[in-house]
């Protein structure tokens, strides 16, 4: 059974205000946010259109939570102006909360109730009547894998089971937009991979999705397009395919190998004028060149300092070497430091 | 329509998550059950007089009963963030808010029958004007019910909220006339005195049971009246300034 939502929320609001219109369904314009000394948007804007799934990429404390709570209205920016489906939510921030559903990095269902029990709940929220939010929940249960776990309650879901329900609890009332901060992080691989794939069938059905992540892959597979953020700034907002156009004749490859990268940098270096290195580990190197090159000469180079190549592979264009060159963060340090932050105590 | 199936929505989870536990249905029972008992013993007076002592008790009831859980329906939920689907919810912040106190409110009148139904089984209640009763009875509910949000909302730890919430309740019970009637009190503690909402609404549930009361009916309604939309106005404020940052 494929995920749908209505064009938008109003059916189940009290107030929703107008349709949403031809135009973006997000518009974000020179956002500013400060709390005490620290600056957590300098300047934020961009847009989303209708139907699109918009990625907001960056690592922890970019900015992109604060982003997502003063689009869905939980925090006042301190300037600039906000759009959402068409409503100005400058003066009124709750003013398009009809139309959104809003999926948090950690999830903040009730303990005590079930699975079945919270999405009635947050269905009623938006005064959905009792035979239509029991009909909607257990299609969502069902759906989402969850229907044998319906009954029993939140607070014995596994982590996985808990997104999952998270995300169902968001689209309970159908919105038109959802926004989503960081809903893969911290999550066994296979709950991963049935997130990544409902999100994909949202998109098809027309839903508008703000997605935030430090995956850059996740980015890189499900979005059409991206922005990165870095400290409190969207430094880049494209399609991936315009992002990864001036990497197209990019001619790089990783090299690792035994021995130091401290003894072989300056040997290779000394060896092969024509190409250019970096040094990217203690034992590893990334060689690129303005052409084609073989690799032949620098193995040689290699082994006539005592080491040994392990693994030699070619770097592609991808939206890591975009984002490492923007923002000079390593995507792995940005990983590791989010599920560092998502494992349980 | 949708904004009552909302209402009824939060005003049910909160009922079954929090207000129909047997520890806290059985701490509503016991405790009036523990109040009333103990200044029976106290003063030494019989039972049949059990009259003079029931607004205090109901009284004491109300306020200990409504004030019981706000900081776990209200603070503690704003702690984990579950209290942001709340204000995600496409509905006014005031509706939002009733329906998280409508719990404690209707919680506080039950624990109020408490004492009564203790009553009606050793005297036959006579004489009480039980329309003055059940008004007198939800406004105390309703004041204090809001003063205990006031506290909720004004600080951000569980635990602050429930030692701010005793600071208040406590000196309340001896500041309010239940048991030494405000013009015994020193003049310096008389204004203190009459800027409690429980002084004005256990002189209404006083005037109720016994036909006598320090104020005016009137005036004691419509103060109560007041002070409560004044500690419900304060809160929405702060909600506004300190959780919508």
């Amino acid at each position: 059974m494929p995920l749908t939502t209505s064009s938008s929320a109003a059916s189940a609001a009290d107030d929703p205000g107008p349709a949403a219109p031809a135009g973006p369904a997000v518009e974000a314009r020179d956002l500013r946010k400060s709390f005490g000394e620290v600056l957590a948007l300098a300047g934020v804007s961009f847009e989303i259109r209708q139907g699109e799934l918009f990625g907001l990429l960056g690592p922890n404390g970019a900015g992109k939570t604060t982003t997502i709570r003063i689009l869905t209205g939980l925090s006042r920016c301190d300037s600039g102006s906000v759009r959402v489906a068409g409503i100005d939510c400058s003066s009124n921030p709750r003013a398009a909360l009809g139309h959104i559903g809003v999926v948090p990095d950690e999830s903040n269902l009730y303990p005590e109730l079930t699975g079945f029990e919270n999405l009635c709940f947050c269905a009623s929220l938006y005064g959905v009547g009792r035979s239509e939010r029991r009909e909607r929940a257990n299609s969502l249960l069902g759906r989402f894998g969850l229907a044998e776990a319906a009954g029993r309650k939140f607070a014995g879901y596994s982590r996985g089971m808990k997104r999952k329900l998270t995300i169902a609890a968001g689209l309970i009332h159908q919105p038109g937009i959802l926004f989503l901060d960081e809903p893969t992080t911290g999550i066994d691989v296979g709950s991963a991979r049935e997130i990544r794939q409902l999100l994909t069938e949202l998109r098809g059905s027309g839903t508008t999705i703000l997605l935030t992540t430090h995956y850059i892959e996740e980015a890189e597979r499900l979005c059409d397009r991206i922005a990165f953020m870095l400290a409190g700034r969207i430094t880049k907002v494209d399609t991936l395919r315009n992002l990864l156009e001036p990497l197209q004749g990019l001619h790089a490859m990783d090299v690792s190998f035994s021995g130091g990268s401290d003894t072989i940098l300056p040997a290779v270096t000394r060896a092969l004028p024509e190409l250019a290195f970096t040094k990217t580990g203690s034992s590893s190197l990334r060689v690129s060149a303005s052409g084609p090159f073989g690799i032949g000469a620098l193995v040689r180079a290699i082994e006539a300092e005592g080491g040994e190549v392990l693994e030699a592979r070619r770097v592609r264009p991808s939206l890591e070497e975009v984002f490492v060159r923007e923002t000079s963060i390593g995507p792995e340090a940005m990983k590791r430091e989010k599920e560092r932050q998502a494992r349980p105590s | 329509m949708k904004g009552l199936t909302a209402f009824l929505g939060i005003l049910g989870k909160d009922m079954r998550m929090y207000y129909l536990k047997p520890p806290n249905i059985s701490w509503g029972l016991i405790f009036p059950v523990a109040w009333a008992g103990m200044f029976l013993v106290r003063s030494g007076r019989a039972l049949e007089e059990v009259m003079s002592i029931l607004p205090g008790i109901v009284t004491v009831s109300i306020l200990f009963g409504t004030t019981s859980m706000l900081a776990v329906t209200v603070t503690f939920e704003k702690k984990n963030a579950s209290f942001d689907r709340l204000l995600l919810a496409p509905l006014p912040l005031e509706i939002i808010m009733l329906a998280k106190t409508s719990g404690a409110i209707l919680f506080g009148v039950a624990n109020g029958l408490v004492p009564l139904l203790i009553a009606s089984i050793i005297t036959s209640l006579p004489g009480i004007s039980w329309g003055l009763l059940l008004a007198g009875s939800l406004l105390t509910a309703v004041s204090s019910t809001f003063l205990g949000l006031f506290v909720a909302v004004a600080v951000s730890e569980v635990f602050e909220a429930q030692t701010f919430s005793n600071f208040l309740r406590f000196p309340m019970i001896f500041l309010c006339g239940l048991f030494i009637p405000v013009s015994s009190l020193p003049v310096f503690l008389r204004p203190l005195s009459y800027i409690l909402p429980a002084t004005w609404g256990a002189d209404l549930l006083r005037r109720s049971v016994t036909g006598s009361g320090a104020f005016e009916t009137m005036a004691a309604l419509v103060i109560l009246a007041s002070m409560s939309l004044l500690l419900y106005a304060f809160s929405l404020r702060n909600i506004r300034r300190k959780w919508i940052t």
